[in-house]
């Protein structure tokens, strides 16, 4: 065999090494545009409203996603503390994502309804407050600042031409509508949707 | 359950991930074969050729791979043709063995059913007073609060500011096994409604005559003016005497026992808010969570905290 030849062309070398790995992604991320049980929602699976939106938003701002993930992944183990586990057809209207891959916290994928509204805020404004073990940061600056609502009709059309079945009337003048709310709000609005579509299916 | 999964390729798709897959294996078992040197036999003095690459007067010999190695390579072929034999990867195919995750999942949850389930369904048939006082049930029944209680009400139960003391035998909704059983099942929802409304000054009355009602030390005159706006606005929920109705879960305002009221607050403070604000508690109903037979034993726990 002449694998002399590759061996002493770096580029050679290089398309084919692409070339080897693209193999890999073909045969199993590809296909997963086309599997009905990653681009169907679940039954009842509905967009996020403009606050819970928000919500998300500041949830990645401020990188919950780097010690929370959500994903329960089928063990009892896991199913036992956080119920049941996730599937694909949970997540077709996330864009990006936000399963994680740490968990310095616990999951969060299924906690909403889990604890009450005033149980989050009193744990964002200081963990220990509720949780003298704790270890999570602080976030009292989200009873400060509220939102302005500038951007909110642009995500929502944004995610709208990447698939998520926002209709035009809840876009039109979503903005206005959460203007003013606490960040907080927007958060809990967030954390108490997580999860909740699956239901009695622990 | 749920089958949420299962299949869910089109043939199109299915076939592509089967060919594909195959066709790299084949592809790495030919260039493993294509490549094998076997035509490089050492001579009579045991030497053999070299690479002719040099660097530094060091020269590499054009060695066969060790046999062991090789049957390594091959052996890895082997075992992904028999992994793809037994599990699912090859598109649509479920593999010989039926494995799935949901499966696997199900059967770790009939095992530890089939373990537990005799526990449970044993400290279910007792009554909750006298399980309360079974000490092996109640370090079962801890471990569940620790799990799921334990971050409202504190790993002492003793609560905190807005999430009520367990271990008082003090209740909103009743202290009966029956009523803690349903508060653990369902879930409460307590709202007091805010009374901005009644502005400012009569605000602080209604709280100096609150405060008079356990005998905390208040303004006597600014409470004899409170009296009759909560004898009007106040007794519907919390009773004329004002000790509170379990039914709506509405706090007996006589026994000294706040559960809004921050460390250090002075009380005035914390009563004009909660009148200003109003108040909204609230306990997620926790049988979806931890399923009936804990929630009896869970009650037990609670029960035993106070008795």
């Amino acid at each position: 065999m002449r694998h002399e030849i590759v061996e002493k062309n770096v580029g050679l070398l290089a398309v084919l090494i692409l070339l080897v790995i693209s193999f890999g992604g073909l045969a199993e991320i590809v296909p997963l545009f086309f599997q009905k049980e990653t681009t169907q929602p679940v039954a009842g699976l509905e967009p996020l409203s403009p606050l819970e939106l928000e919500g998300r938003d500041i949830y990645i701002r401020e990188g919950c996603v780097g010690c929370h993930s959500q994903m329960i992944r089928p063990f009892r183990a896991e199913t036992e503390r956080y119920g049941h586990y996730s599937v694909a057809g949970e997540f077709v209207y996330d864009h990006p994502f936000l399963w994680g891959s740490k968990r310095t916290g616990p999951d969060l994928a299924r906690v909403g309804g889990r604890y009450s509204d005033d149980w989050h805020r009193a744990h964002l404004y200081n963990p220990r407050d509720v949780v003298p073990e704790s270890k999570m940061p602080a976030y009292p600056w989200l009873f400060d600042n509220t939102l302005d609502g500038e951007a909110t009709e642009t995500k929502m059309r944004a995610l709208q031409s990447m698939g998520v079945p926002y209709t035009d009337e809840q876009i039109a003048g979503a903005g206005d509508r959460i203007r003013g709310e606490q960040e907080i709000t927007a958060l809990v609005a967030y954390l108490q949707q997580l999860g909740t579509v699956l239901k009695g299916a622990r | 359950m749920n089958n949420l999964w299962g299949d869910s390729l089109s043939g199109f798709w299915s076939g592509w991930i089967i060919v594909i897959t195959l066709g790299t294996i084949a592809f790495c078992w030919w260039i493993l074969f294509a490549n094998r040197k076997t035509d490089k036999v050492p001579d009579a003095e045991g030497n053999v050729g070299t690479t002719g690459h040099q660097a530094d007067g060091i020269e590499e010999y054009d060695n066969p791979l060790p046999r062991w190695w090789f049957m390594l390579f091959a052996g890895t072929i082997i075992f992904a043709l028999g992994y793809l034999a037994l599990y699912p990867g090859l598109g649509n195919y479920g593999g010989l063995l039926g494995w799935t995750q949901e499966s696997q999942w199900d059967q770790e949850v009939a095992r530890a059913e089939e373990r537990y389930a005799p526990i449970f369904a044993q400290y279910n048939s007792v009554p909750v007073p006298e399980l309360a006082k079974d000490s092996e049930a109640m370090r079962v029944g801890e471990r569940i609060f620790l799990n799921n209680c334990a971050v409202c009400h504190g790993s002492n139960a003793q609560g905190g500011y807005g999430f009520p003391n367990l271990t008082d035998d003090d209740w909103l909704y009743g202290g009966a096994p029956e009523d803690i059983k349903t508060t653990l099942r369902n879930g409460r929802n307590g709202l007091m409604p805010a009374w901005q409304q009644l502005g400012e000054t009569n605000i602080d009355n209604v709280a100096n005559y609150v405060m008079s009602l356990s005998g905390a030390e208040h303004d006597a005159d600014a409470a004899a003016l409170g009296q009759p706006i909560f004898a009007a606005s106040c007794v519907a929920c919390h009773g004329p005497q004002a000790k509170g109705n379990q039914a709506l879960g509405a706090p007996n305002l006589t026994d000294d026992i706040w559960l809004y009221r921050q460390p250090g607050q002075p009380l005035g403070d914390a009563i004009r808010q909660t009148l200003r604000n109003g108040r909204n508690g609230h306990m997620p109903a926790q049988a979806p969570y931890i399923g009936e037979d804990k929630v009896h034993l869970v009650t037990a726990y609670v029960y035993s905290l106070s008795h």
